[in-house]
This record gives C-alpha cells, structure tokens and sequence, in this order.
C-alpha cells in the first residue's frame, strides 16, 4: 500500500460531470409557465440527492418535505399539510450542517411562501394554477412577441425577404434590432437542452442583410383620426408605424434634428451603422407618416396644442438625460457624460481624443460604448472604472470583451471619490478608492464597500461619466401627466389614467431599457390607441411560414461570427462585428427547433399570425 | 474565563467549553442523540441545537465553543421547535416497536421523544425495505438498519479508537446509511467482534446475536447437564441493568440467581484464568530460555477480539501469539474432560454455557479449532453480560431475598490474580507474579507488578526477576495496538512480553457488558476487580488449589502433552477474512 494516489476521476464522474453541465443548461432552458409547486419538488429531489446523509434534517428533512410536497400534488393533501410544509423547511433551513440542505429547505421556504396559492390551489382544487401559456420559449421572452422559429425556417428557405416582412409584423426594426438586440429570445431557447441557443440575433442580421429593401406592407383605408406622437425613438416609431398601418394619421414630433433617438444619438456607429437605422425609418415613414423634427414640446409647441389637435397622443419621450455623480470637480472641463459625448458623435460633431487620457464611469452597455467610441476617436489611453467587479458588470460579457480587445483599459473595484483639476479648471487626475465586493443587497446584486486600501490617483483629460440616464418629463408633468421619480406613470396597456386620451412607454415610464422594450411598449400602444379611436384593426404579415422539417441536426455548436480585427476597428467607426456566412446561416437556422411546430407549440399558443 | 448568559443565567467558563458543557455547568441539560464525549462531536443529529442571539441560524450546541457575551436560549420557541422536528424527523426513519427492542428503557431517542412528548408523528413513517433492512442472522455482531439514526458513533469508534474501519455511511441523499465498509459483508469483513460499536449505539441498531434461548432451551432438557461460568468482568456490572448497587451484584449472588435459574453447576471462569496464568507463564518463560523474544515479543492469546485482529491485520505475526487458549476455552476443555469424569458423565451430555463481557467470544467457542471428536466443543454458548441480565430479568429473580452463594467446586476456585483478567494489565501482572513465583521459588511482593497499571493504551515497564530484566508492555484497544506493533515490526521498540486486550481498558469495557449511553465506565469497573484481589486470600494463580488439583490428578504439569493437547491451540488454524487491502495485493 502506497501513502498516496494522484486522483483521476473515474469514467462514472466523467460522465456524472457532463450531465451536470446538460442539467445546467436544462434549468437555464426551463420552459416558462410551469407549475412552481412541481418545480419546487423536482428541486427538492436533486437537492436531497447531493445530500452527504450526517445530519438529520437534510437526510430525513428533505426527504419528508419530497413527500408532503408530494402528496400536495396527488391531492392527497389538506391545507395544513402546507403549514407543515413551511414548518419543516424552516427547521431544516435553521438546522441542517451546511448549505446542501440549509439552501434547499430555503428553495422550498422561498417557494410555499412565494407561491402559496399554487399550493392551496393543489390541494383546494386538485390542479395547478399555472398552465403551458406561453409554448415557444423564444416567441414569449421577446418583449415584441415576433415570431422567431417562422423567420428563422424562412431564413433556412433562403426567403430573406418574407422573414423581414414577418418580423415587421411585430417589429419595425428589424434592421436596427439584428444589430443592437439584448436577445432575450435566445435565454431560454429549447435548443440550450441538446447543446446552445440558437443565434437568433446573428440570423436576424444575416436575414436583412440579404433581404435589400423590403416595402411596407400597404395601409389601411384611413380612418379620419389623427395621432400624435411625442419622442421619434424606437418606441415613438414602432406606434407610429402601426398606426399608420391601420389608416390613422400620425405625426411625430422630436427634439433632435434627425429621428431615431437613442439608436441615433446613444449606440455608435461601429454597433449600429447609420445607414441601417435610417433603412428601418424609411420604411416606418414610407407609411405615409408625418415627421416635425427639432421640435420641443413646452417650448416650440405646447402639449395642451397637441391635445386640441390630436383624437390620442403616446408620448415616447425615452430617458435622454445624464445622471451626475456628485463628486468634488465634477464641473471641470473635460469632464462630460456618456450621453452627451456618444450624441455629440451621433450628431457629427465628435470631439478629438488625440493623445487624451479617458477614463469612463459606469459598468453598463453605455460606458462600454463610451468607452470603445473614446477609443476611435484617438485617445492615447482608456480605462474604464467600475466600483463592483467585471462580471457585475450589467453590459454585455461581449462589449467587454470587444473593450478589453481592443485596448481599453478595465479596472474593476474603484469608486470615484473625485475629479481633480488644474488651475485651468482643465481635468488632470480621477481619485478613486479601491472597494471590495460585499454582501448581497436586496436587488440580489453584490454590494461594493470601501475596502479599506489607498485611494488610487489616476492622471487624466478626460472624464466620462456614464452611471445612467433619467427621463426629461418636466414640461409633461407641467401639463398634468402624473409622474413618480421623472418616471411618466402609465398602465401596462399604456394607458396615462388621469389624463384621457394620452398614452405613454418605453424608457419615459420604466426607465432605461433595451430596443426590443420600447417596440414592444410601442406596439401594445398601437393597438391601445386603435381600441380607444374605436376601431379593431389586425396587423398581419402576408406570409406563409414553411413546414417544420421532420428531424432537427443533432447536437451542434452555435455560430457566433467574431469581428474585425481590433487593430483595425480602433481606427474607425465601421461596423465591428462580421456577419454569418451563407453556410454559417443554413447550419444555424437548421438547428431551430421549431417549438411552433413541436411540442405544446402546435397545440395551443403557438404561431400568433395576427394581433 | 468567558461570560456567557443561557437562558437567561449568566455563567462564567473556561475558554474552548463548548456551548453544551457550559450548560451543563448551569444545570441546563441539552439533549443530544449523536454526541459522545471525545469521540463524536460532528452535529449529525442536530438534537442539540440552540438559539444564539445574533446568529442567523440555529447552532450546535455539542461542537461549539462559548464565545463572549454570547447569549444563548435552549428554550425558546424557535430552539423547541428546532429540537421538536428535528426528533420527529429521525422517528419517522426509526422503526419505533419499542417494545421489542433491546434497548427499550435504556434508549436515547426513547428518552428524549417521551420527554418532548411525541406521541403523534406528522411524518409518515420511512423505514428501509427489501435488501436495504437485511443482515445475517448467524454472526454474532447483529445490525437492525430500521432502527439506525445514523449517528455515526459506530463509525467513530471502529475508526478511531480500533482502527479497523468496518463501518461506513455509504450512499448518499436519502438513502444514504451505515454499512460495512469496502462494499463487504459483514461475515467477510475483518471485525475483531470487539463489539465496540454496540456499546455505543445510542439505540438498538446494534446488539449482539441473541443466544438466549439456546440457553434456556438447555436448561429446559432434563437429559443436559448445565454448567455455566462467569468471565471476571461480569462480576463488576451484571446488576446495573437490573438497578442493583455495586456491593449488592456480587459474583456469589449472580451464582445464586444462575443457581435458581436452573444451571446445574455455576462456576468462576477465575479458574481457567489462573490455569491460563500457568499454561501461559510457563510458555513465556521457555520462549524467553530459548531466544524466541530477542526479536520479537510473545503475546497474550486471552482475548479472541484481538486475535481475530492480529490475524487479520498482520496474520504473519501470528505465531507470535501465546499458544495458550483463552480462560473461557480452557475452562470448557476441562469441564469436559476432567470434571466430566469427575462427575462421571458423558460430557457430549454437558452443556457449557459462559457468560462473558465479550462479544468475539461467541465467535471464539464456534470456532473449528476449539472442539474435537471426543467430547465436541469447549464451550457450547456464550451469553454476553447483557444477555444474562435480560435471562434474570425474564424471570422476575427477586434479587433483593436471594443471598450470595459461592461457586461450586472445583472449577470454582480462582485467585485475585485470576480476578484482575478482567482490566487492562491484569493478565500481565497475573503472568509476571506467577513467572517471578516460577523462577525464584518464592512470591514476588504483592504491589511488585503494579506499574503494568494504568489508564495509558499503551504502558511499557520493566522488571527484574532473578537478574534477568524483562521488558513487558500492555496495550489496550486496537488503535492503541495497530500503533505498537508498527513500532514492533518496525524495530523502534522491543518487548519480551506484551498484554494486548481488544477493548479499551479491558474487558470491564467490553463490548458485551450493559450499555450506560454516553459513559465509559470500564476504569471504574476496573477498580472492583483490583479491589477483589485485594480482598482475596489467594492473591497467585499457582497458590490456586484446585488449579494444583487438576494437575496432580490429571494434566501433570504445565505445558505437557495433555495440556497441549486440550489448553493450547493453533490461532492460524482457521479461516479469518484479511484486511480488502491486504486481499488486493
């Protein structure tokens, strides 16, 4: 007998490991609207199976709480049944040894807490409160509901131009949306259970750049009402658009010179070119909708004239203000927000970094834009500053990636204590003090604290701040729309409660979100808007969706086309990231596994061809 | 000193107390099913959970120190409930027929659900089944895996304190639970039967085979002839089960009660240990003239525990054992031959029945080797202490009325020498007083051989006898053991003679003595067998008259053919299942 073996793991744990990961990414792909009360048990069991089996409460405990829960979805169970359920959890969560049966009785607490009437409903009632809603993971998590397995089986048929039309049913920017999309879609794409999500986002892309241009779909006879629409963003857009489709007459009113909004005057160019936003507006305004750019409700025009001369009024204002920092120096020159340089450069007017020092404030997607787009405009350093680590960073791992790629500097773990400047008045150092991730806060979200080291002195020229934007809602709230916090308060259904005919979203009410929120918000305003004018229209897209092939490509790994070489896309603002190629596009769009066609998907809830 | 409050008392302990004996010292008891002092202290029942103020979740009061200013509650509502469910939960996987268990009234979780007043179990009951709940019903160590609560002491001690890892938690979420280790059967496992593991389950998971009726099965054939003996260590603990003192449960009242039971002839095993001393003694000193212990030491052979483990662990030094049987075997070999003629009976006739403190000794009296054609085996059943009790107790013996009464002759007669087999160093001291008796002619003094005692697992001390220094050592305990034969083989230390008894402390600790939850009492049993001797007129196993009798009338002397033949054996002469390791090379 040897005193020691060098460990290999055994060919079980090789294998024990791997289906670990597939039960990773079956959770990660888990369908919405299942019965919680199922879930928590199924939970229980695969936390009773990691069990050691020392202590009592975790080895019995959980295995009892399997059974009561159990015999609440048999039916077998009375109401207090569901208090000694929350009893036993409470005592295992209080006195297992350790986290494997302490977090699972606390899964289980978290739940008959949570979602006690599911419970009661079981045991009331014999069933589940929840049902399969929502069948086509990718269709119910995109907030515009487009209808993803049918372009993407179009796509695969190589009728680019019918997949454009469809996803115009639900989404005027198709064009803007392949490129800037968080795709939530793709979170919980079936296709996660046999290997990865499909890329959703990239097919979109490969499918407009093939489509060329693709006509609006033809009004409807008009109507005789007239809508206006404050703010020519995403949002202000979308509910333009399909309005104007369904025959009312719309005019948009902005404050900026061009339309687009944010998409304009918030993503740079090298992630979002001109040219292909200004593809999408063309085609939202090819409708026959009227345009007043350089416009300012409360200063040009009052809202109290658009109330006279509009039957309803969205207001789709978005969130365009900076949000300051409130240090010491933050009136220094050079110190600019995020919002102002990235519309500065939206708008032409880029100012040169040449031989700058930039450091940048913030974690989100829009630092790192402000980041990367200090970068192309010469500056001889950027680092960007964040107070918690990378992976809190709420921007995309990819954007920090693309950052880091192309030689901006990432420091985690530094708050901003102040911005120093010369007699100038001209910035010339950030001070910053070193924090340590902390405990969880209520958001879920680790908190930063000071973590006790030397504040950390850094020389500069330029500083970005970009820690958020708030919503310029005065002149509205001066006109009696009610707002909490600058938020305009509106309904889901968009609604603005005390002031009749007015309605609201995107940005302006939930504060700042993504492209695919304000089409959305814009999209159910349309069809509010259209119900309060009195009318019924349908938005349909004149498109056949093909049959679902018989058999999917087994297991395969996702096309994830890279980008220009960071070298080379430092140098200017041309679109950074490549696209799919022709095979790159049939293999993806084969690996669809058409959730419309399979599954609950052909049963109820699946393809929506109208709204 | 720390300052801590317990409900609401403040008290003052020394520093690393744990939250439990802090309590204690305040008078508040904090019930615990898994503890046991210096030897399990993981928090696997969670029995002992307490409220500290400030902690977000309940904390163990048996493996955590007081801290100070800590304020502790053993009574609040959430510290009743945590202990209620807790105790509840391990009900529902316990298989609760009390009354047919060995351990009614003397079981932890009995105790502590009457206490907590569960009569009403809200969860369902989940006991194991099919292949799960079975175990051989022949060996002598015998598991009820309904009954287990997974405490992990057995575990503990067979890995700790005996070094030989039987038990292990195998599987894991629910199903996970104690079995014998290396995916073995316990029939081919290397257990000593120390029987360890049942001394300190806290409930009746574990027990010995239950030869009891066997027992009265003998005694109930008019055609059998019942000859019973009692081992030393019985004499210090038969009554605790039965509530009787110490000064009351006396080896001559136990003789009168066997008497009134039925047994024909009660006998002392006292005897056979002073014929062990002689057969044994006289072993030693011929190895000693002959140069087998310049390298290596000659051992005791009295305790079938650690045979079973030297065969097991290291069966190349089997030889090194004395060839002597053990007192319970050699008593058997002369009831049946000796005595039976001296009563002038076939011995097949005699049943002999030993009552021991031991549970490898019921795998000792089956072995092969310990019986022959001409009048079968030495010793046909051995009762453990705790069988006995329960023999005494099924037939309601009024033990107050029942006055003491010696043993009858002649295997009767035994000499403190013979007493003191019982404890840890007793069999070497014995040894020592009669060699130094063997070579010098006359007596040693009475304390000569007294540094042999001692708590210590492993004592060494060296004596002069008639010039020639011997090194002897006693060890008790097989982790204690592993330890110094280790240092034997690997030449760091050398002994001529060397004690070696499975249990810790000795037999008074055996594994088939009462059960006292949470005490280990075998030092303090001890202590009635040295004041035994003390006590005793014949304090020299070679002084024994009776011993000297069968001699005369019938052995000859020590070590001749006849007393080869019946009192000595050959250890290696039966199958004994190796160490999986061992088996793998």
């Amino acid at each position: 007998m040897s005193r020691m073996y060098i460990e290999t793991p055994s060919r079980a744990q090789t294998v024990v490991e791997g289906l670990y990961r597939d039960v990773e990414r079956r959770i990660a792909a888990s369908p919405p609207g299942l019965c919680p009360v199922d879930m928590a048990l199924s939970f229980l069991r695969l936390c009773h199976a990691q069990t050691c089996g020392k202590c009592s409460p975790c080895r019995i405990g959980l295995g009892q709480l399997t059974r009561l829960v159990e015999s609440v979805l048999d039916g077998e169970a009375t109401l207090d049944t569901i208090d000694l359920i929350e009893k036993t959890a409470r005592v295992i969560a209080d006195s297992a040894d350790c986290a494997i049966g302490a977090e699972a009785a606390e899964m289980v607490l978290r739940g008959v807490q949570g979602f006690r009437e599911d419970y009661v409903e079981h045991v009331v009632n014999n069933r589940c409160i929840s049902g399969l809603t929502q069948p086509v993971p990718c269709v119910s998590l995109c907030p515009a509901n487009v209808d993803i397995p049918g372009y993407i089986a179009l796509i695969h048929e190589k009728r680019y131009a019918d997949a454009v039309r469809l996803i115009r049913k639900d989404n005027p920017f198709p064009s803007t949306c392949a490129f800037v999309c968080e795709h939530p879609c793709e979170a919980r794409c079936r296709r996660s259970m046999v290997d990865a999500p499909v890329n959703i986002c990239g097919l979109k892309r490969y499918a407009v750049e093939q489509a060329g241009e693709v006509p609006a779909p033809v009004c409807a006879p008009a109507t005789g009402k007239r809508v206006g629409i404050v703010g020519g963003g995403p949002g202000g857009l979308s509910a333009a658009y399909f309005l104007a489709l369904m025959g009312h007459e719309v005019v948009v009113y902005d404050c900026l010179e061009k339309l687009g909004g944010m998409l304009r005057y918030g993503i740079p160019d090298y992630r979002l070119p001109q040219k292909r936003l200004d593809a999408d507006i063309d085609c939202i305004l090819s409708t026959g909708i009227e345009v007043h750019t350089g416009v300012r409700i409360g200063e040009d025009i009052s809202f109290e004239q658009l109330e006279d001369q509009f039957d309803a009024i969205y207001i789709s204002i978005g969130a365009q203000n900076d949000k300051k920092i409130g240090i010491p120096g933050e009136e220094s020159t050079g110190v600019l927000s995020a919002v102002e340089l990235l519309r500065a450069v939206g708008s032409g007017h880029a100012p040169d970094f040449t031989g700058k020092k930039v450091v940048v404030i913030g974690g989100g997607n829009v630092s790192m834009d402000a980041t990367r787009t200090a970068r192309r405009l010469g500056a001889a350093s950027v680092t960007c500053m964040y107070r918690r680590r990378v992976e809190d960073m709420t921007a995309l791992a990819e954007e920090i990636e693309e950052a880091a790629a192309e030689g901006c500097e990432i420091m985690p773990l530094q708050a901003p204590v102040a911005i120093e400047a010369n007699e100038q008045g001209q910035v010339c150092a950030i001070v910053t003090r070193p924090q340590q991730i902390g405990a969880v806060g209520k958001d879920g979200r680790p908190r930063p604290i000071n973590a006790g080291g030397e504040d950390l002195h850094t020389p500069c020229d330029i500083v970005i701040v970009a820690i958020g934007q708030g919503i310029d809602s005065k002149t509205f709230e001066e006109a009696g729309i009610p707002t909490v916090r600058g938020a305009i308060s509106a309904l889901p259904d968009s609604f603005v409660q005390e002031k009749s005919k007015v309605f609201a979203g995107g940005d302006a009410v939930t504060g700042p979100a993504t492209v695919i929120r304000a089409v959305a918000a814009g999209k159910v305003a349309a069809a509010n808007i259209d119900a309060f004018l009195g009318f019924h229209h349908e938005i349909s897209a004149d498109v056949v969706v093909p049959p679902a092939r018989l058999s999917s490509t087994p297991a395969c790994g996702r096309v994830q086309p890279g980008c220009r070489p960071a070298a080379e896309r430092v140098c200017d603002f041309e679109l950074a990231s490549l696209s799919m190629t022709e095979n790159e596009a049939m293999q993806e769009s084969s690996r669809c596994l058409r959730c419309d066609h399979f599954g609950y998907g052909n049963f109820k809830g699946g393809r929506q061809d109208r709204w | 000193m720390v300052n801590l409050t317990i409900n609401g008392e403040k008290i003052c302990v020394p520093e690393g107390t744990t939250i439990k004996e802090a309590a204690e010292q305040a008078g508040i008891r904090i019930p615990t099913l898994c503890y046991f002092k210096d030897l399990n202290d993981i928090g696997a029942c969670r029995v002992c959970c307490v409220e500290v103020e400030g902690e977000r979740r309940m904390v163990t009061a048996c493996n955590n120190p007081v801290r100070e200013g800590m304020v502790v509650w053993t009574n609040s509502p959430r510290a009743r409930e945590t202990r209620r469910v807790n105790v509840e939960l391990i009900l529902s996987q316990h298989d609760c027929h009390c009354a047919t268990c060995v351990r009614s009234q003397n079981c932890k979780l009995q105790e502590i659900a009457n206490d907590l007043g569960i009569f009403v179990n809200p969860y369902e009951e989940d006991l194991p089944r099919g292949i799960h709940a079975q175990w051989t019903t022949t060996f002598p160590l015998y598991r009820d895996a309904k009954k287990c609560i997974k405490c992990m002491r057995c575990v503990q001690v067979c890995d700790k304190i005996q070094s030989l890892n039987i038990w292990e938690l195998t599987g894991s979420g629910g199903r996970a639970t104690i079995d014998v280790s290396y995916n073995r059967r316990i029939k081919d496992a290397d257990c000593s039967l120390c029987g360890q593991c049942i001394t300190h389950c806290p409930v009746g998971a574990l027990r010995e085979r239950d030869d009891v009726q066997r027992a009265l099965d003998a005694l109930a054939d008019p055609d059998t002839i019942t000859v019973v003996q009692i081992a030393p260590g019985v004499r210090t603990s038969w009554g605790e089960p039965l509530g009787l003192i110490p000064e009351m449960a006396t080896v001559e009242r136990l003789a009168a009660v066997l008497r009134r039971m039925g047994f024909d002839y009660v006998f002392d095993t006292t005897f056979s240990a002073d014929l062990t001393i002689m057969e044994e003694s006289a072993e030693f000193l011929e190895r000693l003239k002959s140069g087998a212990l310049q390298h290596n030491p000659m051992f005791t052979s009295c305790c079938p525990g650690w045979v079973r483990f030297l065969r097991s662990q290291y069966p190349d030094m089997t030889a090194l054992l004395s060839s002597a049987k053990s007192p319970q075997q050699m008593f058997g070999a002369v009831t049946k031959t000796w005595f039976a003629k001296k009563i002038g009976v076939d011995p097949k006739k005699i049943c002999c029945i030993s009552v021991m403190p031991c549970l490898a000794k019921k795998a000792e009296c089956d072995l092969p080797t310990m019986q022959n054609e001409q009048y079968g085996r030495d010793v046909d059943l051995a009762l453990t202490t705790r069988e006995v009790s329960r023999m005494i107790r099924a037939d309601n013996v009024n033990l107050a009325n029942i006055p003491e009464e010696p043993c009858d002759s002649p295997l009767g007669e035994g000499s403190g020498a013979g007493v003191i087999f019982g404890i840890t160093g007793g069999v070497m001291e014995a040894a020592l007083r009669t060699a130094y008796f063997s070579v010098t002619g006359t007596n040693p003094p009475l304390d000569a051989f007294i540094d042999v005692r001692g708590d210590k697992g492993w004592r060494e001390a060296d004596f002069d006898i008639a010039g020639k220094l011997i090194h002897v050592a006693v060890v008790s305990g097989l982790g204690n053991t592993r330890k110094l034969i280790e240092a034997v083989r690997e030449g760091r230390v050398h002994y001529d003679f060397v004690e070696v008894m499975a249990c810790p402390g000795g037999c008074t600790g055996g594994g088939g003595q009462p059960i006292q939850d949470g005490q280990e009492l075998v030092y303090q049993r001890g202590k009635v067998l040295y004041e035994l001797d003390e006590r005793a007129n014949l304090r020299f196993s070679h002084e024994n008259q009776a011993v000297q009798t069968l001699y005369k009338e019938y052995l000859g002397r020590p070590l001749s053919e006849l007393s080869e033949t019946l009192l000595h054996t050959e250890h290696g002469a039966w199958p004994m299942p190796g160490h999986p390791h061992q088996r793998k090379e």
